[in-house]
């Protein structure tokens, strides 16, 4: 059965960055999906990549991972200044990260203001759309 | 505070040593955006020889290269630099998707297992980048998270990034999507397979650096 598990921010932003690489791994090898509220900082990121590559076998094939932001492309000055507002008063909990199994998930297609996950037809078919 | 004071001491030792010593100058990007293909290009310009193997298969560089003391030339103005190609680094490698081009099930294991280990060394090289080449396929989607994942490394690390826009002699490529997806970057669109557009190339790279 698939899960999409939803992370809000406040259980991970007590963590350290190995930990919640950790975390979130632990939950994607269970075959879950992730909706994480906020995003990881940009080394976490990298992290999380390079974490990923390091238990990659025959089984666990690797993530899909995609962050959605509100405004992205929007680049006036007034939304860039008002995003800016916001990151200083949110820090990272704004917006969204998906992360799910790469065995589930073919691919994440990004709009930008929409995310679509595709799924692998062998396991279910089917077109998810956020 | 910690990773600001971090940050603060690369962008100071790096600029208090450029001056003396080669500028690493790195390739980086997703598997098969034509970063080798674009190092050969480099390096046939220059020094007239070829710098790695390039291939259709994914993850063909698995290993960091190195091509020492390449000096390009734009409009009266020089630069110097040790070209460094990076395996293509991605979210995910299943060596199924090796079989399908033939491999044996052992060979494509090995391969599979030398790409995980390339992507690892490939983020760990960033802190050693002077500046860099993000080479994106323009055919792809440029909202995949490896390229916002790079480039906001690369910035959070100072580290200067030209974007090239690969492949633009394909009927699909689309450089102003990256150009709208990195608004805050400037994007050069060639052909490193046919040298197209390479004058621009070489001046925004001589700019950048």
């Amino acid at each position: 059965m698939l899960t999409l598990q939803f992370i809000p921010y406040s259980q991970i932003s007590s963590l350290g960055p190995e930990e919640r690489i950790k975390k979130i791994l632990s939950l994607v090898k269970q075959e879950k999906i992730i909706l994480l509220e906020g995003r990881l900082k940009q080394q976490e990121e990298a992290d999380l990549i390079q974490k990923t590559m390091e238990d990659i076998d025959s089984k666990f094939t690797g993530i899909e991972l995609s962050v959605i932001e509100p405004d992205e492309k929007d680049t006036s000055v007034y939304n860039r200044a008002r995003k800016f507002l916001a990151k200083v008063l949110l820090g990272d909990r704004q917006g969204f990260t998906v992360v799910g199994p790469a065995n589930i998930i073919k691919e994440i297609k990004k709009d930008p203001e929409k995310i679509q996950l595709l799924m692998k037809e062998t396991k279910t078919g089917s077109k998810k759309k956020k | 505070m910690i990773e600001i004071l971090k940050r603060f001491f690369n962008t100071f030792f790096r600029s208090l040593f450029k001056g003396k010593k080669q500028v690493k100058l790195g390739l980086y990007g997703p598997p098969n955006g034509g970063k080798t293909t674009l190092a050969n290009r480099i390096c046939q310009d220059w020094l007239g020889e070829d710098m790695g193997k390039v291939s259709p298969i994914a993850h063909e560089t698995r290993e960091i290269q190195i091509k020492e003391q390449i000096t390009i030339k734009s409009k009266g103005k020089e630069l110097s630099f040790n070209l460094v190609d990076t395996p293509g680094i991605a979210t995910k490698v299943d060596y199924e998707d090796f079989l399908k081009h033939g491999m044996q099930e052992g060979e494509a294991k090995q391969r599979a297992k030398e790409a995980t280990k390339g992507i690892i060394d490939s983020i760990k090289w960033l802190d050693d980048m002077d500046t860099v080449i993000v080479v994106i396929d323009a055919t792809k989607d440029p909202f995949s998270q490896v390229n916002i994942t790079i480039i906001g490394n690369l910035q959070a690390r100072n580290i200067p990034v030209l974007i090239v826009a690969n492949k633009i002699d394909l009927k699909r490529a689309d450089k102003k999507k990256i150009e709208a997806a990195f608004p805050q970057y400037k994007v050069v669109g060639i052909s490193a397979k046919y040298g197209t557009n390479f004058d621009e190339f070489y001046d925004e790279l001589i700019k950048m650096a």
